[in-house]
């Protein structure tokens, strides 16, 4: 379709490179509603990676695959190299993953803390004072204030939920970080201050990070690469400035449409400032 | 591409009359052999909990299991003792006049004691902690499915069955039997309170006649059924809890199904052990 879609065989050509993520062939279907179809998608580690894709193309679908909530009807999906429908019960990509969910999905009944606590109840063997003390550090890592570990999440606003929800999903120390739509109900300028979070916090904790989202302005100011999700499969992978040329049309309205356009710009101008 | 498009969007034809009756009774049978297969596999599952906690007893969550007592259990003991004692009461006033006719009104006594210590007792306590509890546990369990907070623990490795389910079995397992012996003081001192006021039965008289003539097998009898109702009602709130979907409207049904599947359930054992502790003698 276009020079961007992905190479049947690079998988094979990009020996050198360290795939965190790989999705081969992936067929997912709910009765006869096929969702994906020979999918396939590579991450490599350290890279900001952001899927895309209208309504109902299956992205969540794909991310549950990924984070094994679905057992896929066909193909292999591998995280750090452990396929992952079958090492679900050997356990260890746990700690090595953090995902935010998309409302957040804090344990209503504990405070932020014991939220922030809950993971490394689970995998480790810390004291409780330790683990008070990580919990505290991760609360400023993602720019709450103090006294918000003691709250309850219906307590918190929705931006302060997103983050308690960082701060969980980064609770072990994790190498890979998923997030469905972290700036879907955040105003703009929430959103905003999330992205640039989620930068920083990918630079210096060298995060790999697979988002899905909606938000052209994170795929301008964040991500390294986008993979666009239409026909039931990734029709397009690359940096989101040569997305731009592609002439698929979906690809072409959602990026050159008012809204792209403004996203694009916003950019030119912030890089340029 | 167009072709594609063409065949996905072209609509069903609505069935009407005979054929639709016949896919609707279809897809009722199908659903409830789903059901039941689904039901197995929670079992199935349940019991692999199980085994792994017998061998290693601090996997269970033991903060869980204490606290979901004290609601299940410990805050219950009002409703049920005041229930089992109006039950009691009814039972020795409709004996009381009933016998009266035959001048056999000292037999009141023992129809209390037959009923609460063997029926009753078990029957009110399950059937309220169906309503108040199994409505709970799905309740519980289906909005934190809705919230996501079910798939958040299963991606950070814990297994919502080890976090969620088997401390609530564990937890209505310690309780129902305490409570059941609540309901057979209360139920008895609310047949006392009856036979004292209108057969002028004292105390004394009263237990006397109910350690000599009703004996404490028909309360073992009771105590008997009080582990398996606890499975029923922490296994039917939680399944059902676990079988919410995305929307409001599913929370809503499965809680009402958990209630009403559990009361179900609920009679219809104790049906069965009335035939099989007939068939004992006992």
């Amino acid at each position: 379709m276009t020079d961007l879609a992905p190479h049947p065989d690079a998988l094979t050509d990009a020996q050198g490179d360290d795939f965190v993520i790989e999705v081969e062939g992936l067929r997912s279907q709910f009765g006869d509603h096929v969702v994906h179809e020979d999918l396939n998608l590579n991450v490599r580690r350290g890279e900001v990676v952001a899927v895309v894709g209208g309504s109902g193309s299956g992205k969540s679908v794909l991310l549950n695959s990924i984070i094994g909530l679905k057992v896929p009807e066909g193909g292999v999906v591998k995280v750090f190299g452990q396929d992952v429908s079958r090492s679900r019960e050997a356990g260890g990509l746990e700690r090595r993953w953090g995902v935010l969910f998309q409302h957040g999905a804090l344990f209503s009944n504990l405070t932020v803390r014991e939220n922030i606590e809950a993971p490394m109840r689970e995998h480790t063997r810390l004291s409780v004072r330790e683990m008070e003390e990580l919990a505290d550090l991760k609360i400023a890592l993602v720019g709450l204030r103090p006294d918000a570990g003691a709250l309850k999440p219906s307590e918190l606003s929705g931006g302060m939920r997103k983050r308690a929800a960082l701060a969980r999903a980064l609770a072990l120390d994790p190498d890979l970080l998923f997030l469905d739509e972290p700036t879907a109900g955040l105003d703009p300028i929430g959103a905003g201050a999330f992205d640039e979070l989620i930068r920083d916090l990918s630079d210096s904790l060298h995060l790999t990070v697979f988002m899905i989202t909606h938000d052209l302005d994170s795929l301008y100011t964040i991500t390294d690469r986008v993979a666009v999700i239409a026909d039931r499969k990734v029709v397009a992978e690359a940096p989101v400035a040569k997305l731009e040329s592609s002439d698929h049309p979906w690809i072409q309205e959602y990026f050159l449409g008012p809204r792209g356009r403004a996203a694009a710009k916003a950019t030119a101008q912030g890089s340029r400032a | 591409m167009a072709e594609a498009a063409a065949k996905r969007e072209a609509p069903k034809r609505e069935l009407r009359g005979w054929h639709e009756m016949t896919v609707r009774i279809g897809k009722g049978v199908v659903s409830t052999g789903y059901d039941a297969f689904d039901t197995l596999v929670f079992a199935g599952h349940l019991l692999i909990v199980l085994a792994k906690s017998v061998v290693n007893p601090l996997r269970i969550r033991w903060a869980s299991v204490f606290s979901l007592a004290e609601r299940a259990g410990l805050d219950a003991i009002p409703i049920v003792a005041v229930t089992s004692f109006f039950i009691g009461a009814v039972v020795g006033l409709l004996g009381a006049n009933m016998l009266r006719e035959f001048g056999a009104q000292v037999f009141a006594v023992e129809l209390i004691g037959v009923a609460v210590l063997r029926e009753f007792n078990i029957l009110i306590t399950a059937i309220l902690l169906a309503g108040r509890s199994a409505s709970s546990f799905a309740a519980e369990i289906g909005s934190m499915k809705m919230n996501q907070e079910v798939d958040a623990m299963k991606v950070m490795g814990v297994d919502p069955f080890e976090a969620l389910v088997f401390p609530r079995f564990m937890a209505l397992l310690v309780t129902i039997p305490l409570l059941t012996f609540v309901a057979t003081l209360a139920g008895l001192c609310g047949g006392l309170a009856v036979t004292w006021s209108v057969l002028d039965i004292g105390p004394s008289f009263f237990f006397q006649r109910i350690l000599e003539y009703v004996g404490p097998t028909h309360f073992w009898v009771g105590l008997s059924k009080a582990p398996i109702m606890a499975i029923v009602i922490a296994g039917i709130g939680c399944r059902q809890g676990m079988e919410v979907g995305g929307d409001v409207e599913s929370l809503g049904r499965r809680v009402t199904a958990a209630v009403v599947h559990a009361i179900f359930a609920i009679i219809m054992i104790d049906a069965a052990f009335a035939l099989l502790y007939m068939e004992l003698d006992i």
